[in-house]
């Protein structure tokens, strides 16, 4: 089997998730060659023919010309795969290819067996397997295949003529806001999710964040909802975390948050489902109340 | 201006799920559905475009079953003026480019200014229709927004990235925008608003009508994930799962003195 990788850059730098990628090919045991619009000063570390498109001439966001140029590698390499990452680039990116290819669409691979893939379904709670029959489109959950050791090599490059040519006029980029709370200083991160009901309840949160020593934390929902700072979120796209210890109250696991705070040292959860995916990572999964939970516990420190 | 918003309906994400008796997918008896949340934003979104536009109109579409027309009256309460209901029973078989094909199949000729879409599915989640459809009505698309400002014949969108980075992008008219959640507040439909919609027009078309594509993935089985961690899990009483969880915090972690 062969495969086409779909590298990737951003702000001119290419991204460790890219090996992902080289990582799942391993496992397939598949033929591969990479595509990567990006520049010359940061290649992958990669064995291997990289077809190169000079980012500043392609644009780093214009996925009509990222497409144009995918469509003529894809030509020469005839691949039967060919994998992104389930990022904003990829998810952006392989539904505009599988739709010109009129290929089937794998979205968030976790595994391979037997040549189907597996995908989750119900925020992790269910797992789809999958079968494509010719060309494929597949994008790789973030962190789902990792190489076993450190890339290395260096890519016989193939060169690629960019024109720049869309529809789409990307303008610049914006910068989440700097300032407040650093939550990857804190040892103790008490986190709320939109279990917690309403916003008067993230003092019951903050309550045993100040208890246990810490900072409190927030998933998405609360922060869309305004209920506090962005500068809190932790996940995807909010803060990664490590702390030694970190307690989700009332978040239900979703990936996008696990790939947040995956490597605290200790996580307690408390939810009121048994089977929320949060289970997964927690050390601990309190089945209650937060609302009754919480200050019973907050008291018991408080003592 | 003739605005399109597409709507999918999904179970509560807390439910406890079972798995249907071909084991393929979930068992659709005895959940609580509702409106994909990313559509919410899509459909509010859909709105405030219609509403400031004044002329015009806002279609909501959905295919699924009878149920989904639940998840239709409530866009149409939070403001749409009309909907199209795609009637399928198995629309859970159907793969994310038979849903775009269906979509494309009745929008082709509608001549839509701007069509919304959710960013995913929260069950299916493979965040494809969107951009299938506008391969297929042939618009540029642009996904996961979570700005959108229109100015007349174009349309400024920031574009979610990674880490709470954002990217600005401009958009020629018609196009396509595919929605992330915190792009708006959704608004919750007023009593008045939900008898209004009452009255609105909803129309069902069997999907046989529109739909001849073959799927190009299929869904050979569904399962519950193999637990990993296996952590405890613990239950009971508040007072003393509070005592349990302290003395573990005391034995294992470092951070109570
Ligand atoms: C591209 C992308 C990026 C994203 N980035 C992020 C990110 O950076 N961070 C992030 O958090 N999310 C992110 N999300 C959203 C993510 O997919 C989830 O929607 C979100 O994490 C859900 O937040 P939640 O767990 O608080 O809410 P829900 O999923 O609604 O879960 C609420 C939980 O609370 C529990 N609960 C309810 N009542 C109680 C109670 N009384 N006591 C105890 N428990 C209770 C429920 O059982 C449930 O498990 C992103 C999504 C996308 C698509
Ligand atoms: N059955 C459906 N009917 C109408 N719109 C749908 C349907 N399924 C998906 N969509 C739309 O496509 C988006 C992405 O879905 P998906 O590709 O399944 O993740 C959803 O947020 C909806 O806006």
């Amino acid at each position: 089997m062969k495969a086409l990788l779909v590298a990737e850059s951003r702000q001119g730098k290419l991204l460790a998730s890219s090996y992902e990628s080289l990582a799942f090919a391993g496992k397939l045991g598949a033929e591969t060659a990479m595509f990567l619009v990006g520049n010359d000063a940061d290649l992958p570390k990669y064995d291997g023919k990289l077809y190169l498109a000079d980012v500043t001439a392609a644009g780093e966001y214009n996925p009509e010309e990222h497409l144009r140029l995918l469509l003529e590698v894809v030509g020469t390499e005839n691949p039967e795969l060919i994998v992104f990452g389930h990022t904003s680039y990829g998810w952006d990116l392989a539904p505009r290819l599988a739709m010109a290819l009129k290929a089937g669409q794998v979205s968030e691979v976790v595994d391979w067996k037997d040549g189907s893939f597996v995908v989750p379904a119900c925020n992790s709670k269910l797992r789809r397997t999958v079968k494509v029959d010719g060309v494929t489109v597949v994008t790789l959950q973030s962190g789902a295949f990792s190489l076993a050791g450190p890339p290395s090599g260096s890519p016989q490059v193939e060169k690629l003529a960019a024109n720049g040519a869309t529809k789409l006029e990307f303008l610049g980029y914006e910068e989440a806001e700097k300032g407040g709370v650093d939550l990857s200083k804190a040892g103790v991160i008490v986190s709320a999710g939109r279990g917690i009901g309403k916003p008067e309840n993230l003092a019951i949160v903050e309550a045993l964040a100040k208890a246990l020593g810490g900072e409190f934390g927030a998933s998405r929902p609360v922060v869309d909802s305004g209920w506090t700072e962005h500068n809190r979120q932790v996940g995807s796209t909010g803060q990664t975390v490590a702390p030694k210890l970190y307690v989700a109250c009332g978040i239900s696991g979703a990936i996008q948050h696990l790939a947040g705070m995956k490597k605290s040292e200790f996580v307690v959860a408390i939810n009121t489902d048994k089977d929320a995916p949060i289970g997964e990572v927690a050390d601990v999964l309190v089945v209650a109340d937060l609302k009754q939970f919480i200050p019973a516990l907050t008291a018991k420190l408080a003592k | 201006m003739k605005i399109l918003v597409c709507i999918k309906q999904v179970p509560d994400m807390e439910s406890r799920f079972k798995l249907n008796p071909a084991g393929t997918w979930y068992n659709d008896q005895d959940l609580a559905w509702r409106m994909n949340e990313y559509d919410e934003f899509a459909v509010e979104q859909a709105v405030q475009l219609r509403e400031k536009t004044g002329d015009g109109e806002l279609v909501v579409l959905s295919i699924g079953p009878e149920r989904v027309k639940e998840a239709m009256k409530k866009a149409l309460a939070m403001g749409a003026d009309r909907g199209v209901h795609i009637l399928d029973a198995a629309s859970h078989e159907k793969d994310p480019f038979q849903i775009a094909s269906a979509i494309a199949a009745w929008a082709g000729d509608q001549g839509f200014d701007a069509v919304f879409t959710g960013m995913q599915s929260q069950d299916r989640g493979s965040a494809q229709v969107g951009l299938l459809l506008a391969g297929m009505l042939g618009l540029p698309a642009v996904t996961t927004i979570v700005g959108f400002e229109n100015d007349g014949s174009a349309v400024t969108v920031r574009r979610e990235l990674e880490g709470g980075l954002k990217s600005i992008v401009k958009v020629p008219l018609p196009a396509l925008f595919t929605c992330q959640l915190g792009l708006n507040t959704p608004r919750y439909p007023t009593l008045p608003n939900i008898m209004k919609a009452k009255k609105k027009e909803l129309v069902s078309l069997p999907i046989a009508d529109l739909l001849s594509a073959a799927p190009l993935v299929t869904t050979t089985a569904t399962a519950f994930p193999e637990k990993k961690g296996g952590g405890l899990v613990l239950e009971g009483d508040v007072a003393d799962l509070a005592d349990k969880l302290l003395a573990i915090l005391k034995e294992k972690t470092a951070v109570l003195k």
